[in-house]
Parts: structure tokens; C-alpha cells; sequence
């Protein structure tokens, strides 16, 4: 059996990832590198981590069957992984309390975080309150007005957001914004990334962090159903809820579908669908598919979901596209609204506009599988978050 | 002998430091810059680091980013630059041209492409601030095939293994960030300086320019008398976001002569 082993010591997943960051911050990077390195392998660290992620998260996460909604779509079964469940709301503690363990083991005393939809910065701030770390989320200035009630809640656990005007003032520039503070003040911070993006080490310690979604669904799915599932399907924005479900499976022969954002439709040209319709290029730390002009300026997305709106995608996604390891598909903004309101009504879950994408694929491919196949689908967030999002996208306002 | 070789032996001879001015290619116009290239030699560059606009510029101060972006909503692209510094070259031969900027416009014209069409239009010296020397191996062969100069960053933090990586690879001359920080940062500590820029001279045979942080002629006096060229960047840039039209040229060109005089009080030996 072919062993899947990437990245190599560089940091690239066939030529894709890798550090192309200016020499400011080489220094950073490697000793980041070295100490991840150091701890990866270190049982107390180890430890420590899975007993944060049960007592603290709530892990693990359940796989729950959707029934109802199964039985309506008429087809193959559709199973949840509970990303939602967890404590704050989403996957991305799971990262958040990985980098912050290791911060504090490096005697880093700040953290900072960019957001998008502000679930990472969220889960930044709560674990910097968590272990008593200052916290700083940059953010940009358009997301910060349309996710108020996130900005609220990071600070409340302490952080301070500050609101970034650069740019196109989204997710992309807040990545801009965070990497120049650390640059200037790298003695003291540590910069917690939220997704499998960015430099090497981070696309492969995110994803590492994150691979404990994959490897409980499969001892889940042995002990519960006796099997595995017939298809993996997750969300893609940075691709790391996708990553840490996939990543457990790349050994084995289950079919696994990335799902990215297609807005008001790719030909529309208003998307955030990378992997389909970008091209190979260079951004924040990495070479990956981008959404860019063809004079290599990156250029603006649109999602309806702010977590799924960004140009770039994690290099280890652009490299199992090219190796045809996974398949990429897209759906657009009113499929994932769609899907939302059905998980609502049908199954009394109200699913972040992120997984909704995800959700709507499921309810694509479903019919067209027997009774018996079984999907599982990342449930990677809730959808408290994008209640006024929804309503206004209904004519409605809260 | 390369254009930027002969630039840093001329100053050796009459016994003077370079100054390197760094302004954005298109701001605050795409029809601004030639004339404002012609102005700044004028006043007493010796070389002139032209930035390519970028849409995201991950390393650059406020001020940058600043004209990044009037140069980008003009529609500025590397094409444009590349053509800029061909209509330069129709009246100066002889003063270096240096690009700076960031590795995804260069990669979606493609290096060969690229380094092939700046041969062409004229062009000395490409620094591509996200290429470190683990990314450069493939690109810096393009430049060289096309005798252009790999310039490469050297930061207070890169240890001496990586300073000998950057001696092999870098051409014409390095580019050391004096601190911490981007583009336009505050501070600037000289005696810092000294002990970074002793430390790589012991590995590094080219000239060293130094920048970021460098904002007055006492400042640039000051690192003068440490370095072989100074860099300036954003205080020509925010000069210029301050001037209008008519008086854009005049008061870039007093800023330049105003620092060329600075320098000028240091000599080399």
C-alpha cells in the first residue's frame, strides 16, 4: 500500500506549499518549524492536547444519522460529523488549542489571529482567555461589519480586534495585517493560523491538528456501522475542516469531495470557487491555486459564507486535486441556503452557511446512490453566527 | 561589467556612497513615473528600485501598500512597469534599474517570459521579496541566463548559515533591512546596524545596501558611513503622496538632493 507522506522537509506537497515569505520572517518560520518538530513527537504534549480536546472541546464529536432528511432526499444515507458540537461552536478550536499549547511551551506570552467569518478569531481569543495569553485578532474592516456579533464575543473573552483597511478589507488583508505584526514583534507572538494555509510549517501542523475529525469518524464508523463511509464530504475555503477528515482516509480507498464556494455561480465571476476555476500562483507564505487576473493580481471573491471567501486554498488541497487523490466541486450560494433551511426543518440542526455548502453537495449526489451507501459529511460549524445573514438574504431583517 | 557593477565602481573611484531611491511604478500615475525616474538621477540617485504594484503586499508599511493600490486602481501591471523602464532607457543608458516587488505577477507572466522581456526593456537588478533562496533556485538560473541581478534581503535575524546560502545566490548587491518590521517602521538602532553589517561583510564580497527605516539626512548620514548604498522608500513615497501634479517633481527632486548632500558628507575610506 502506497503511504501517503507529505509534506517533505520543505514544506511542499508535490509543487504546491512550500515558504515564500520575505526574509523578515525566516527566522520565525524556523524556529516555529524546529519546536513543532520537537513536539509533534512528544508524548506530554500529546497528552496534554487529547485531554484539552475531551474535557475543554467536548471531543469527541458524535457522527449522527440524518434520517429524516435522508429519507427525503431518497437515496444514499447521510451521516454528520458534529464539528458543530464542540465548545465555541466549530472545528476550529481543535487548531486554536493546538498552536496556543505549543505557544506557551515556546514562553510566547501574545498571540495574534486573522478571521474571516471570525470563528477562528473567536476560538483565538477563548483559548488566549483559556490560558491567560494576550490576544489580538486583525480582521478586515467589511467582515468586521457584517459578523458584529463575533467581534462582540472575542471581546468579551479579551481580545482586541482591530479592523483592518487595506485592500479589499476581508480575510486575505487581516492575513496581510497579521503577518506584518508579527514581523515586527516576533520575540513575544505567536501567530495563531487558522487554516491549513500560509508557510510551511503551517498547512501540515494545522492539518495535524485538525486530523483528529478523520481519525475518530473512522473508529466511529467501525464501531457504529462496522464500515466506513462510501464518500468524505467537506466545505473549502482554506480547507481545513476537509483536511482533517480527509487526511485519516488518504490511505484508503474512500472517495473523498472538497466543496468550494460558487457564489452567484462561477460564470457569474463573482465566486470563491479556487481549485475549479483559479490558477497556480504564489500568496501568503504558499504556491497554490489562486483566484487572480491574469496579471497575477489576486483578485476579490464573493461567498455568502465570509469563511469561505478567500482567494487561495491550502496547498495539500491544490495537490490532491492534481493527483486526482480528491475531486472538487462547487456550489453556490442559494444551493447552501437551501440546504440550510432543509437541515433546519428536517433534522433540527441549524448548520453554518460554511457546512451548508458541503450539506447541499450531500443532497446533490444522494439521489443518485442506493439506499445503502453511506455519506458522511463534515458538520464543521453551527449556525447561530449567520442567522442575519440568512434572514437578509429572505428580505428579512432581525 | 553589469550596469549595477559599474554603478557601485564609479562611486568607489570618486569616493561616495549610493543612494537608492524607491518609488512604485504608476504612482501617482501611470504617466508620472519616467519623468519622475529622469528627476530623481537628476537630483543624485545612483540607482533607482522601481516597485511592481501588488494586490496583496504582505511586506510593506501602510505607505506602500498606499500607493500599491493608487497604482493598481489606475491599472498598472508588470507589462506596464517593464515598458516604463523601456521608455527610461531611451534617454539613460546608464543608471541602474532595479524591480522590486512580490512573486505572483512575475509568475503569471512566467520567469522565462519575464526575464527575457526585461532584458529587453533594460532592467539591472529584480528583487522578489517572497522568493527566500530555498524558493530561488530555478528563478535566479532565468535571470542569469538574461544577465540580470538577483537581488536578495538579508534581515537582522538570518543566521550565518542562511547569509552564506543568500552570498551564493545574490548579484550586484544585498539589501539589508536594518530592522525589524516592514516597510516604514520607526526605529532605526546604529549601533545594531554596524555589528549586523560587520558580521556580513565577513561572508558577503557585494555592496550592501541598507534600508527600511531611513527617513531624514541625519539618518541617512548615518547609515552611509556603515553601508555601501543607502535605500529610501517610503519618505519619497509619502513626498509624493503630499505633492500635487505641478509640484510632484520639485519636491521629490529637493528630498533627493537634500539626502544626496547628507551622504555626500560621509566619504568611503
Amino acid at each position: 500500500m502506497k503511504v501517503y507522506d507529505l509534506p517533505d522537509s520543505g514544506g511542499h506537497f508535490g509543487p504546491y506549499g512550500g515558504v515564500f515569505v520575505a526574509e523578515t520572517l525566516m527566522a520565525a518560520l524556523e524556529e516555529l518549524r524546529a519546536q513543532y518538530e520537537r513536539y509533534r513527537h512528544d508524548a506530554d504534549f500529546q497528552a496534554e492536547f487529547a485531554h484539552e480536546l475531551k474535557h475543554y472541546v467536548g471531543r469527541p464529536s458524535p457522527i449522527y444519522h440524518a434520517k429524516r432528511w435522508s429519507a427525503r432526499l431518497g437515496g444514499a444515507q447521510i451521516l454528520l460529523k458534529r464539528e458543530d458540537l464542540n465548545h465555541t461552536g466549530a472545528h476550529k478550536i481543535n487548531n486554536a488549542i493546538g498552536q496556543a499549547l505549543l505557544a506557551r511551551r515556546m514562553g510566547k506570552r501574545r498571540v495574534i489571529a486573522e478571521t474571516g467569518a471570525g470563528q477562528h478569531g473567536v476560538a483565538s481569543a477563548t483559548v488566549a482567555a483559556r490560558y491567560g495569553m494576550e490576544c489580538v485578532v486583525y480582521m478586515g474592516s467589511v467582515d468586521v461589519a457584517r459578523q458584529a456579533a463575533n467581534v462582540y464575543r472575542m471581546k468579551l473573552l479579551g481580545a482586541e480586534v482591530v479592523p483592518v483597511e487595506s485592500g479589499s478589507r476581508t480575510l486575505k488583508d487581516a492575513l496581510n495585517e497579521a503577518m506584518r505584526d508579527w514581523v515586527a514583534r516576533v520575540e513575544e507572538t505567536f501567530y495563531i493560523i487558522g487554516t491549513v494555509a500560509g508557510p510551511h510549517p503551517y498547512p501540515m501542523m494545522v492539518r495535524d491538528f485538525q486530523a483528529i475529525i478523520g481519525r475518530e469518524a473512522i473508529a466511529q464508523m467501525q464501531e457504529e456501522y462496522g464500515r466506513q463511509p462510501d464518500v468524505l464530504i467537506a466545505c473549502v475555503g482554506g480547507g481545513s475542516n476537509a483536511i482533517g477528515l480527509f487526511h485519516p482516509y488518504l490511505d484508503t480507498d474512500v472517495r473523498m469531495v472538497g466543496v468550494e464556494a460558487a457564489g452567484l455561480g462561477v460564470e457569474s465571476g463573482r465566486h470563491a470557487a479556487t481549485l475549479t476555476q483559479g490558477r497556480p500562483g504564489v500568496l501568503h507564505g504558499n504556491r497554490t491555486y489562486l483566484i487572480q487576473d491574469e496579471n497575477g493580481q489576486v483578485a476579490e471573491t464573493h461567498s455568502i459564507s465570509a469563511g469561505l471567501d478567500y482567494p487561495g486554498v491550502g496547498p495539500e488541497h491544490a495537490w490532491l486535486k492534481d493527483s486526482r487523490r480528491a475531486e472538487y466541486a462547487g456550489i453556490t450560494d442559494e444551493e447552501a441556503l437551501a440546504a440550510f433551511h432543509e437541515l433546519c426543518r428536517y433534522e433540527g440542526i441549524m448548520p453554518a452557511l460554511e457546512s451548508s455548502h458541503a450539506l447541499a453537495y450531500a443532497a446533490r449526489l444522494a439521489p443518485t446512490l442506493d439506499a445503502d451507501r453511506l455519506l458522511l459529511v463534515n458538520l464543521s460549524g453551527r449556525g447561530d453566527k449567520d442567522m442575519a445573514t440568512v434572514a437578509s438574504a429572505s428580505d428579512l431583517t432581525l | 561589467m553589469s550596469r549595477i557593477a559599474a554603478a557601485f565602481d564609479r562611486l568607489r573611484t570618486r569616493d561616495r556612497k549610493a543612494l537608492i531611491p524607491f518609488i512604485t511604478a504608476g504612482d501617482p500615475g501611470p504617466g508620472a513615473t519616467v519623468p519622475l525616474m529622469h528627476a530623481l538621477v537628476d537630483a543624485g540617485a545612483d540607482i533607482l528600485e522601481l516597485g511592481v504594484p501588488f494586490s496583496d503586499p504582505m511586506a510593506d508599511g501602510p505607505t506602500i501598500q498606499r500607493s500599491s493600490e493608487r497604482a493598481l486602481r489606475q491599472g498598472v501591471t508588470l507589462d506596464g512597469v517593464l515598458a516604463m523602464v523601456e521608455a527610461f532607457r531611451t534617454r539613460d543608458t546608464s543608471t541602474p534599474v532595479v524591480l522590486m516587488g512580490y512573486a505572483n505577477p512575475i509568475e503569471a507572466m512566467g520567469h522565462e517570459a519575464f526575464a527575457a522581456r526585461a532584458q529587453a526593456c533594460g532592467v539591472d537588478g529584480v528583487l522578489t521579496v517572497d522568493y527566500p533562496p530555498e524558493e530561488s533556485g530555478e528563478w535566479t538560473g532565468h535571470l542569469e541566463r538574461h544577465g540580470i541581478d538577483a537581488i536578495f534581503l538579508l534581515s537582522p535575524t538570518t543566521p550565518a548559515a542562511r547569509i552564506e546560502r543568500v552570498a551564493g545566490l545574490a548579484r550586484g548587491y544585498v539589501y539589508y533591512v536594518s530592522l525589524k518590521g516592514v516597510t516604514g517602521a520607526p526605529t532605526l538602532d546604529l549601533d545594531d546596524v554596524a555589528d549586523k553589517l560587520a558580521r556580513l561583510r565577513a561572508r558577503i564580497a557585494l555592496p550592501i545596501g541598507v534600508g527600511f527605516g531611513i527617513r531624514d539626512a541625519a539618518t541617512a548620514k548615518a547609515v552611509a558611513k556603515l553601508a555601501d548604498a543607502v535605500v529610501i522608500g517610503s519618505r519619497i513615497i509619502k513626498e509624493i503622496e503630499g505633492s500635487s501634479e505641478e509640484n510632484l517633481l520639485e519636491n521629490a527632486s529637493r528630498l533627493v538632493r537634500h539626502l544626496r548632500h547628507a551622504i555626500d558628507e560621509v566619504s568611503v575610506s
